[in-house]
């Protein structure tokens, strides 16, 4: 598997505003209907993009370029599609900081090498002021020191621990780690009274 | 040390405790669908893994079948080429699959347990976060995403971070009318569409002792909604009378030894619990939620949430949801016309279900205002249902009685709401555009709750409704 340590994301943030943003409104079903992920990302926010206008900051040019994703509670609540985290990911985004996430949509997007970082309610309003305030604001998200900074701000950041380390050491992508003990795996299965048989 | 059930099927399946700190977790049941399974199957083949156990992978197709003309080739082109993709990788690994010749098509979560597949003790994993519901055995069940549907195809393993468990207990006795939906959608509107992050929900107490398989099915399939990714009900008489003598279910001697190991798993008496919660089942009334989460929700005789006399932090949520809703605060919830009546998904379109909303427009007739379908959830729901006639109770109402599939609740084929049009809906998210227009509007509740709308052609309160007619 290819090893790529995560360390640090810099960039100029995209702020995504609103509670309980759940993953059809990130990539709606219709979209779903495809046997690859490619070309998600031009859907990305499809029909909140539509409903905003121009007002949506994915429709402001200003943002284009953005390496993260700032928003707010529970985002990416609902349905487990990973289509959600692949169109943000394959837009660009590198890394999101918000103030919670689903847990569903964590785990997929830690698959993808996405780090999810959470923040206080204050501190997630407080970057999304910043990156409205002035889009090109460059912010650093540094998984060594836990914080998510501006040239002028510095807010602590928090990851659970195996998934910090995963991209700290690149060992994110589990596949490999869960085929180095086959023979434990085996023991496991012929354990199992539904595996073995109902002796 | 007296243990949960999430502890006993937890420990039971460990592999081991990787070097991170998550836990190496054997999956004793892996089940797919056409949607998030071909791009696990192809970086698969990118990285020259293969299948390890493909006798642990059970296929069906639910999200993008047509529930009218199901003659293949579809006429629905890009739902043919998913279907097919899904037909050539489980011939290609070797994975036994249920399609829509083999009469046990249905939505995953509604064949795995009637083919006696789901079972207590397991675990389960499938990319659809609603797997919650085989919980309902006392199995340990919950969604993934298709990278680690790719993970559990190569290794039957998945790495996991423990979880903490919420015992709920919901104790007391269900009104007349009021129904396990009901239950279910009152503890997501006291505990939040968030308040499950991090834990798994055990569902204990008379009512969830009393209830059906169909009821539990019910309940833990709505854990995810309250943002729990695992919910369940520990086994008992119930789970095991259910599964005698299904299809995949031990047979004869070895059932009984079965149900031996399947009643252990209970949590046992003085297991501690890192949080608990009572409900008392006499206050909950017919629920229908009236927003964009399904935390947002009122019983059918209140009115909705007026934004000016809420805190400031939740007023912003509410007007947003009431905005798009085109609803105004303060007005009753009944009396809401409808223009679409869909009794379906994995939530409850089970016999039961059918049965329940066949007995509210039993002799009455859809209002000329609503479109009705019923999609039971199975083809063997859907054969059991016309054993007993139900399906010309809704088809003299003027419902439309259609195939199997997830159809309406997440519009990947062709049924789906149109422009702003209202639903009275028995499936179980109520997110903008989910019911396939991006301007739809959903309104959850019971399957009795969406007959009784179909006929009022509004929302109306089933229980003086089915008094009324």
């Amino acid at each position: 598997m290819p090893i790529e340590k995560i360390l640090a994301v810099s960039g100029t943030a995209l702020p995504v505003r609103g509670t309980n943003i759940d993953t059809d409104r990130i990539i709606p079903a219709r979209f779903l209907r495809s046997v690859s992920f490619d070309g998600l990302e031009r859907h990305l926010f499809e029909d909140d993009r539509a409903q905003a206008g121009e007002s949506h900051p994915l429709s402001n040019p200003a943002y284009h370029g953005a390496t993260l994703l700032v928003v707010n509670a529970n985002f990416g609540c609902g349905s487990s599609r990973e289509h959600a985290p692949q169109a943000i990911r394959r837009r660009g985004i590198r890394a999101v900081v918000g103030e919670s996430f689903s847990e569903i949509f964590f785990g997929n997007s830690v698959a993808l090498g996405l780090p999810c970082v959470t923040v206080t309610p204050e501190a997630a309003t407080d970057l999304q002021s910043a990156a409205e305030g002035e889009p090109r604001t460059s912010f650093t998200l540094d998984l060594q020191t836990m914080t998510i900074s501006t040239a002028t701000v510095s807010f602590p950041a928090h990851l659970p621990a195996a998934a910090r380390e995963g991209f700290l050491d690149g060992s994110w992508d589990a596949t490999g780690l869960l085929l180095e003990r086959y023979t434990e795996v085996r023991h496991v299965a012929d354990r199992l009274p539904y595996l073995r048989g109902w002796r | 040390m007296p243990s949960t059930l999430l502890e006993k099927v937890w420990n039971a399946h460990a592999v081991r405790k990787l070097p991170n700190g998550q836990t190496q977790l054997f999956v004793g049941l892996h089940l797919i669908h056409e949607v998030t399974s071909p791009q696990a199957f192809d970086m698969l083949r990118g990285r020259g893994g293969q299948v390890m156990f493909p006798d642990r992978t059970i296929a069906t197709v639910d999200h993008i079948v047509p529930t009218k003309d199901q003659r293949r080739p579809f006429l629905d082109v890009m739902a043919e080429d998913m279907l097919s993709a899904l037909e050539r990788n489980c011939r290609e690994a070797g994975v036994r699959m249920f399609d829509l010749a083999s009469g046990s098509q249905g939505i995953v979560h509604v064949v795995g347990p009637e083919l006696g597949l789901t079972q207590p003790g397991m675990t389960i994993a499938c990319g659809d976060s609603h797997t919650s519901t085989h919980g309902a055995f006392g199995a340990v069940a919950f969604g993934i995403g298709t990278s680690q549907v790719r993970d559990v195809l190569a290794s039957q393993c998945l790495a996991l971070e423990p979880l903490k468990v919420r015992r709920i207990r919901v104790d007391g006795q269900l009104g007349s009318g009021v129904y396990a939906k009901d239950v279910i959608l009152e503890i997501i509107r006291r505990l939040g569409v968030n308040g499950g992050v991090g834990y798994a929900y055990e569902y204990a107490g008379d009512v969830i002792d009393n209830m059906s398989m169909d009821e539990r099915m019910t309940i833990c399939n709505m854990s995810i909604e309250g943002g729990a990714r695992v919910g369940y009900v520990n086994p008992d008489d119930t789970t095991v009378e259910y599964l005698r003598g299904r299809r995949f279910a031990p047979q004869g001697d070895e059932f009984e030894r079965a149900a031996v190991w399947w009643r252990s798993l209970a949590s046992d008496g003085g297991a501690s619990f890192q949080d608990e919660v009572s409900i008392d089942a006499g206050a909950i009334r017919p629920t229908v939620t009236w927003g964009i989460n399904p935390g947002q929700s009122v019983y059918v005789d209140e009115r909705l949430p007026k934004p000016s006399t809420l805190p400031r932090e939740e007023r912003e949520a509410v007007e947003e949801a009431l905005t798009f809703m085109g609803l105004a605060g303060g007005d009753p919830i009944a009396g809401t016309r409808i223009d679409v009546a869909f009794v379906g998904s994995c939530t409850n379109a089970r016999l039961s279900d059918l049965r329940e909303a066949a007995r509210v427009i039993q002799g009455q007739h859809v209002a000329p205002t609503v479109r009705a379908l019923v999609v039971p959830g199975s083809q063997a729901v859907r054969d059991a249902a016309e054993r007993e006639g139900l399906h010309r109770v809704f088809l003299s109402a003027g419902f439309e009685w259609r195939g199997a599939g997830c159809s309406m609740c997440l519009a990947m084929n062709q049924d789906r709401l149109e422009g702003r049009e209202v639903c009275a809906s028995s499936s179980n998210r109520n997110f903008k555009g989910r019911q396939g227009s991006p301007v739809g509007r959903t309104l959850l509740m019971s399957p009795a709750m969406v007959a009784a709308a179909a006929v009022a052609g509004e929302i109306v309160d089933v229980r003086t409704f089915s008094r009324a007619h």
